[in-house]
């Protein structure tokens, strides 16, 4: 994308109003996209340096799609010198099975894919089993993958601005050998100095998109042609009403309840989850820039869709967290 | 709401978004950002003005906005009014306590920049919190409370500001309304200020008037303050401020080029590249430059990017670049303009922030990280600490949690590095212990010692080498560590009489002998223990250059004393020979009767008793004392070195 790289003398075009900016040195003044894209770049560049073993956590939706650009970015030509790990529920859409294995043959990383066996063999699904499906799959799922192929570090596309108790959270976050956070003792992170040092046994997650906002990610998926799954895309598909959430009967797992038929909608996504628990939201938009005229007209936050943060009040992720939830 | 005059702003905004939505995202694409950080105490309205700024520039959604006002009436400080402080304050914990803990990061855009904010704590044990909040900032938002005006913490938080080079500061004279917005109020808490900051060497400030919880001077200029406008006043909003002030990384932009190598990158023969994010200045290609600390020089032939070769990279970009010849170059070096190097040390002045509950070690050896160069570095006594309420000196043998000090530092090896006034990158660095692997302080440069420059190691023509050739063994040191009354002194004996007979070159330091001489000046405090640790680490290196083989009888009881002892020496010279005896088997042999006056508080700081013993994880020789004999032990330490060498 020539719009990101470093600029000599292009002429802009008109800005909404004259001052500010226009007056500011070009040659010399990143553009925020510029900042946050290099210090991304720097974080996915000194885990590979100082750990033993990394690995970046690829959940295939829009932060995970940037956070994958990224780390193709920061080793070119080299691809990244580390594994793509999807911890799976089974419950993902369609369309995110699809992606992924797409963007993992052309990023030329392994694939690994995690799925956990006592949930298998239990049949947990989000539909009979509510808050223990996201325990079971993704937090459980997510520390036995960690512990079986050793890793070292992992990458998650977590940001700063999606949620109040990750807005304090560490680029750089110290798990014990358990997994556990502990919000109180978090090791302080000085200019652009990360601490990597661990002892065996203990890990860290990085999350090397903290400072982007949602904003900033469609942007930057926008300037840069990233892939995306078509669910964000506004498009008819069959979809029920549930408990005030516009959920998508994805395939011929969705249980319908008595009573309940389909109906033909135009639904986008704003966040992908497992499909039972990820409502969407009505839209006309099928372009990415009238994804973004939608998302900053509206009113509601990007996570209002996710059933996830409604568990345990307003604090719900910091206890997900200190459990071990990424 | 209090105010609607300030979402005109705002309204603009959605109409160009709902119009144009593709000029829209061209405004947006060009956006510069400025990352600042707002300090002030619990009760000068820090949170309420970061909400009244996401709230202006419409960051906040209904969703939110419902949570916030239902959370309002539950624990909120402001009545029926909605409490902007609830949206910013985040943790559990400290959202029952009402105060802000920790650093937290917020976001929000106007038309003309991204902001990120760093929310800092005000109180004096978050020192820590502060200073790596500022350290990331270009600019710093103090804020007063007009009732209350410069307070200790104001003065507190402008010197910490100060500390770590923000050139950027802010006044933000608060609470406006409850003093019926009266320009002598603030032109009191001007005066004040103004003397306060020339007397630190702030060259610069700029102040204003507003109020976060009614929003003047916010977003529009408040008809409140009309005198404001009045030409010795700066005249502008807060947000207008922020949008124009210059961001560092346009200021790095200027100095001579810096790039600190993260990462060599070599998919194949034909591709040699060195990664970094640029520290100062900018590089093209055909530009000369030197890498240091070899000091080699070479030509840039391409700036890579994955979305092409750049033909000019500036501060604050990641990048990849690649050289005309085939010169050393790894992570840690620094890539230089070739006229205009840094200078490399090992020894330096600086100042310290301490960041960790335990204090300060004088002579200890940390890890110590800068740009991307990791070293093991020791720091000495402090020549003073600051108090960060009267800056004032004080004398200081350790630096506690959150103190703020300047100390002499050691590295083991030269460094590349510029004062941290020239060069963030390049002057500032973080210590991190050894044992927790915790980051305890952080500190920056200020000037190499001079005698780290006038030092130089003379050449020898008999080199280490030679004198070991000449004695037909390898050198080495035989490092013995053990609780008092474990069997060193026994057992070293005893290997050493077995060395001598098969004609090898030994010689043994005991703790209780190096003490009536060369350590005579040396007590027993954790200080002077690691001073005594480091003196015998030397005299053994200069031993083993000598060509013998040493052997040490000390407690030696921390860990990170034994590793600064094996990093003096070269690879495969240092055995730890662990002599592992229970501290009660230890203490019923008592040979000496110490556990006995340990036990009865005659003897203070005895190890095993009231100063613990570390026991190493992974010593290359352990013995067993329950087990085997000394003389067993003995034969089992020579054979493992000599079957070594």
């Amino acid at each position: 994308m020539s719009s990101l790289r470093f600029r000599k003398s292009k002429s802009l075009k008109p800005r909404q109003q004259a001052r500010a900016p226009a007056e500011e040195d070009l040659m010399k003044t990143l553009t925020h996209l510029e900042r946050l894209e290099a210090e991304s770049i720097h974080i996915i560049r000194e885990v590979v340096a100082e750990a033993e073993k990394p690995v970046m956590l690829y959940s295939v939706g829009k932060d995970s799609a940037v956070m994958l650009h990224l780390a193709r970015k920061a080793f070119y030509p080299s691809p990244p010198p580390f594994p793509l790990l999807h911890v799976d529920t089974t419950w993902k859409f369609k369309a995110m099975y699809a992606l992924r294995d797409k963007m993992a043959r052309e990023s030329g990383m392994e694939l690994l894919v995690y799925q956990n066996p006592e949930a298998i063999e239990k049949g947990i699904n989000p539909f009979d089993h509510g808050a223990l499906h996201t325990d079971m799959w993704k937090t459980e799922g997510l520390k036995q993958a960690l512990d079986k192929y050793g890793f070292d570090a992992a990458f998650g596309g977590a940001r700063r601005d999606e949620e109040k108790s990750r807005a304090k959270e560490r680029i750089f976050s110290f798990r014990t050998s358990s997994h556990g956070w502990d919000p109180k003792n978090q090791r302080p992170e000085l200019w652009n100095l990360y601490n990597a040092r661990k002892a065996r046994g203990e890990s860290i997650r990085v999350f090397p998109i903290s400072n982007w906002t949602e904003l900033d990610i469609w942007q930057y998926i926008h300037l840069n042609d990233i892939p995306i799954v078509p669910l964000y895309f506004a498009e008819k598909r069959p979809t029920v009403e549930r408990d005030g959430m516009l959920l998508m009967v994805d395939d011929e797992r969705f249980p319908l309840q008595p009573g309940e038929v389909p109906v033909e909608r135009s639904i986008r996504f704003r966040t992908l989850g497992c499909y039972p628990l990820t409502g969407a939201v009505e839209s006309e938009a099928k372009t990415l820039p009238e994804v973004i005229q939608e998302t900053l007209l509206t009113t509601t936050s990007e996570r209002q869709g996710r059933a996830i943060d409604k568990d345990a009040g307003g604090a719900g992720m910091e206890v997900k967290k200190q459990q071990g939830y990424f | 709401m209090a105010d609607v005059e300030t979402k005109e702003a705002v309204y603009v905004t959605d109409q160009l978004i709902a119009d144009d939505i593709d000029a829209y995202l061209v405004q947006h694409e060009h956006k510069t950002m400025l990352r600042f950080i707002t300090c002030g105490s619990v009760d000068d309205g820090k949170s309420t003005l970061i909400g009244r700024l996401l709230y202006d520039s419409k960051m906040i959604f209904e969703d939110q906005l419902d949570a916030l006002q239902s959370d309002s009436k539950k624990v909120g400080t402001q009545g029926q009014e909605i409490d902007f402080a609830l949206l910013v304050d985040g943790l559990a914990a400290e959202r029952e306590q009402g105060i802000t803990i920790d650093v937290a990061y917020r976001f929000f855009n106007t038309e003309k920049r991204k902001f990120i904010v760093a929310d800092c704590p005000g109180h004096e044990q978050y020192t820590r919190n502060m200073v790596t909040g500022a350290s990331t900032a270009d600019l710093a938002v103090i804020l007063i409370d007009a009732r209350k005006g410069v307070l200790v913490q104001t003065r507190r938080h402008s010197y910490l500001c100060h500390l770590i080079g923000i050139k950027n500061i802010v006044l933000a004279v608060n609470k406006m309304d409850l003093v019926g917005y009266s320009q002598e109020v603030f032109d009191k808490i001007l005066a004040d200020y103004t003397e306060f900051a020339t007397s630190i060497g702030i060259e610069s400030f700029t102040a204003l008037p507003i109020s976060g919880f009614k929003g003047d001077n916010i977003t529009t200029l408040s008809d409140k303050t009309p005198w404001y406008k009045a030409p010795q006043y700066a005249g502008i909003t807060l947000v207008e401020h922020l949008e124009t002030v210059e961001v560092l990384s346009s200021v790095d932009a200027d100095k001579p080029f810096r790039l600190p190598v993260q990462w060599v990158n070599r998919p194949n023969l034909d591709f040699r590249g060195f990664s970094g994010l640029i520290a100062t200045g900018s590089v093209k290609a055909g530009d000369k430059i030197r890498v240091l600390p070899s000091g080699k020089t070479s030509e840039i032939t391409r700036v890579v990017t994955y979305d092409g070769d750049l033909d000019e990279a500036v501060a604050g970009q990641s990048v990849t670049v690649c050289f005309a010849d085939e010169i050393d170059c790894s992570r840690g070096s620094v890539i230089s303009i070739a006229d205009n190097p840094p200078q490399t040390a090992d020894q330096f002045e600086a100042t310290f922030v301490w960041m960790a509950d335990e204090a300060m070690v004088p002579g200890r050896a940390y890890w110590l990280k800068i740009g991307t160069q990791m070293v093991s570095a020791t720091v000495q006594e402090p020549k003073y600490e600051v108090n960060v309420n009267t800056m004032e000196k004080l004398a200081a043998k350790t630096l506690e949690l959150n103190a703020i000090g300047v100390a002499e530092l050691t590295t083991d090896k030269q460094i590349v590095f510029e004062a941290y006034a020239d060069n963030r990158t390049l002057g500032g660095f973080i210590l991190i212990d050894k044992m927790t692997n915790a980051t305890v302080a952080a500190g920056m440069i200020h000037f190499s010692l001079r005698r780290s420059q006038n030092v130089h190691w003379q050449a020898v023509d008999i080199d280490r080498k030679q004198h070991a050739g000449l004695k037909n063994q390898r050198p080495a040191v035989l490092w013995f560590t053990g609780l008092s009354g474990s069997g060193k002194s026994t057992i070293a004996n005893l290997v050493e009489k077995k060395l001598h007979r098969m004609n090898r070159h030994t010689f043994l330091l005991d703790g209780d002998n190096v003490r009536h001489g060369l350590n005579k000046d040396l007590g027993f405090t954790e200080a002077d223990r690691i001073e005594n640790i480091r003196r015998v680490g030397e005299v053994s290196k200069l031993m083993t250059d000598a060509g013998l083989i040493v052997i040490t009888a000390f407690i030696s009881p921390f860990q990170a004393d034994r590793e600064m002892v094996r990093t003096m020496l070269p690879e495969g010279e240092f055995f730890e020979v662990f002599i592992d005896t229970p501290l009660k088997v230890a203490e019923a042999r008592d040979v000496k009767g110490l556990y006995k006056k340990a036990r009865s508080g005659e003897l203070k700081n005895f190890t095993g008793i009231d100063s613990p013993y570390e026991a190493p994880r992974n010593p290359e020789i352990r013995i067993d004392t329950t087990a085997i004999s000394p003389e067993e032990a003995a034969n089992l330490i020579v054979d493992t070195l000599l079957g070594d060498a």
